[in-house]
Formats: structure tokens, sequence, C-alpha cells
């Protein structure tokens, strides 16, 4: 992408508000996880957030607002083979996705002793 | 010999080769540091019990390295933005900061892992701080590896704006694309290893 001097002046002040945008959701995030939230809410609300930093990082910083087209479609087909890289093993794991069973996502929980839960004899 | 494309960009790419081939290893990189994201799901969700993570790592260190790597990202832009606008003196200043931010977000890095260390946590203790070790490690490689290049480029690759002064711009501009990227996981990782 090509920058004149004059078009670099001007986005001096476009990174800095980036900048301050950053280090505010940076807080926010910190934040909202004093709050307690159920596991869920907090899980969305935490990507969603590091989502919205991470694309003004990816946007601004690494100029991906105006980039080549084969810069975007490369990175587009990433983006697909890593949302599969996610989906396929949440299709195996189905079962033991957040809130279907009270698993390791309510952090800092124990099961209770059933016997199948039971650590298996010594031997 | 010379290779082609470093300053000119390709006619049918329409990108430098120095840019296209960074951003195919940043494709590679997301697909890295994926596999191991989705390790960790795979290893929360699939465990029986999860140890409260907030009460084993440290946030508000977490959050001052938050602070120092977007701060980094920031004088990184800006060591590139003053090339472009001719001034090399800026450029040392504000490429000099980047490198220090590097080195303070290491020791912030190093003091955090001292503290598991002191309290007898290590990788094998459990499954969420072995993945902490190889998740924050790796992230730490990466910051090293860029201060390498960054520090190369602020001292002895500097030479390079005397004689190439549009090729050296390109540099930086790549070795940036690279350090947003080390920011950019490093933002996915704050919230899912720290704060969830």
């Amino acid at each position: 992408m090509a920058h004149s001097a004059d078009d670099i002046r001007s986005h001096v002040r476009v990174y800095i508000s980036v900048f301050v945008a950053l280090l505010v959701f940076t807080l926010i995030t910190v934040a909202v996880s004093y709050l307690d939230l159920p596991i869920a809410p907090a899980v969305i609300l935490a990507l969603l957030v590091a989502t919205i930093k991470g694309s003004l990082v990816a946007l601004f910083f690494m100029h991906l607002k105006g980039e080549k087209a084969f810069v975007v479609y490369s990175l587009a087909l990433t983006a697909f083979f890593f949302m599969l890289l996610f989906a396929l093993p949440m299709w195996t794991e189905g079962d033991h996705i957040i809130g279907t069973r009270p698993n390791a996502w309510s952090a800092g929980t124990e099961l209770p002793q059933t016997p199948e839960h039971s650590p298996a004899p010594a031997h | 010999m010379e290779i082609p494309y470093t300053i000119e960009t390709r006619p049918d790419t329409g990108l430098t080769s120095p840019k296209l081939g960074v951003w195919l290893f940043l494709a590679s990189e997301v697909m890295l540091f994926g596999a191991l994201f989705s390790s960790y799901v795979l290893l929360r969700t699939g465990a029986e019990s999860w140890p409260e993570q907030s009460s084993i790592v440290n946030i508000p260190l977490a959050t001052l390295n938050t602070a120092i790597l977007i701060s980094s990202s920031v004088t990184m832009v800006m060591s590139w933005a003053s090339l472009k606008m001719h001034d090399f003196s800026k450029f040392k200043l504000y490429m000099g900061l980047t490198f220090l931010c590097g080195l303070g977000f290491l020791v912030v890095k190093a003091f955090e892992y001292g503290e598991k260390i002191t309290h007898h946590l290590y990788p094998s203790t459990n499954n969420f701080i072995g993945i902490y070790f190889l998740l924050t490690g790796l992230h730490g490689l990466h910051v090293v590896g860029g201060m390498v290049v960054n520090g190369y480029m602020w001292g002895p690759g500097a030479k390079m704006w005397k004689t190439e002064p549009e090729k050296f711009t390109n540099r930086v501009e790549v070795s940036g694309l690279y350090w947003h990227f080390v920011d950019l996981v490093w933002i996915f990782l704050f919230p899912v290893l720290y704060l969830l």
C-alpha cells in the first residue's frame, strides 16, 4: 500500500486514537472479569472485546484496511481453516460444550465423587 | 543475486515479495496458535474439574504487560511512519522504545514465572499450568524473535537508510507486521488464560 508523507501525517492521529481505544478496551475486559458473570456470557464478552481489539490492530496498525485483495483473500482462507480447527473438535466433544453438563467451564468446581467419577483403585 | 520486488510491487499480486512472504508466514502462525488455543478449549471442556484460573495467575501483572505490548505496537507503527516522513532520528527513538517495551514485557513475564516457581506451580502440576506455560512461553519466544529483528533494524540494519531508504522502510514495515501479530496473539491470550 503506497503512502505519501502527507498521508502518514494524517494517519498518526488515527494511530493515537486506536492506542487509546485499545487501552480503554483492556480496562473494560479487566473490569468485566471482576463482575463474576456466569461463564457463558463472560466468555462471549471477553472474546468479543478481544476480537474488537484484534481487529483494530489488524486494520490500522497492520494496515489491513486498504490492503491488496491478495492479502485479504489469503487471510480469509486462513480464517476459514482456523474456524474449522475449532469446529471439528467441538463437534466431537459436543456433549462437553458450555452448559450441557456441570463441567470445567464452571471453573474452580469439583464434581461429586460418584462411583463413576471416583478414582480407580490403586493396583 | 538481487532479490526481486523488494521495493517495487509485483504486477500480479500488487505486493512486494517481503510483504507477501510475511503475510503468508503470519497465516501459518495463526494456525499454530489456533491449534494450541483449540487444545486449551478441548482440555478445559473435557476436564472434570478445572482450577480457578484467576487465583493462580497474576492479573495486575498481565494487565501491565497488555499495556506494554499495546504501547509497543504504537511505537512500532510510529517508527515506520517516521521513516515515511523522512525523520530518521524519530525512527531511532520509536524503534528504541519498541525494543525497550519488548524487554519490559519479558521482565514482567519473568517475575510472573518466578512467582509460579516459588509456589511450586510447574507445567507438570496440572493441565492448566501446563498449557499456561506452553502458550505464554511460545508467545514469549515470539517476543524474543521480534526483539532480535527490531534490535537489528535499530542498530546495524539501520545503515541501509543511507543507501537504500525505500528498501529499509519496507523492511521496517514488514518487521512491524510481525510485531503487531505478536501483540494480537497476546490480546487473545490475556482474557483466555487470565480472566476466564
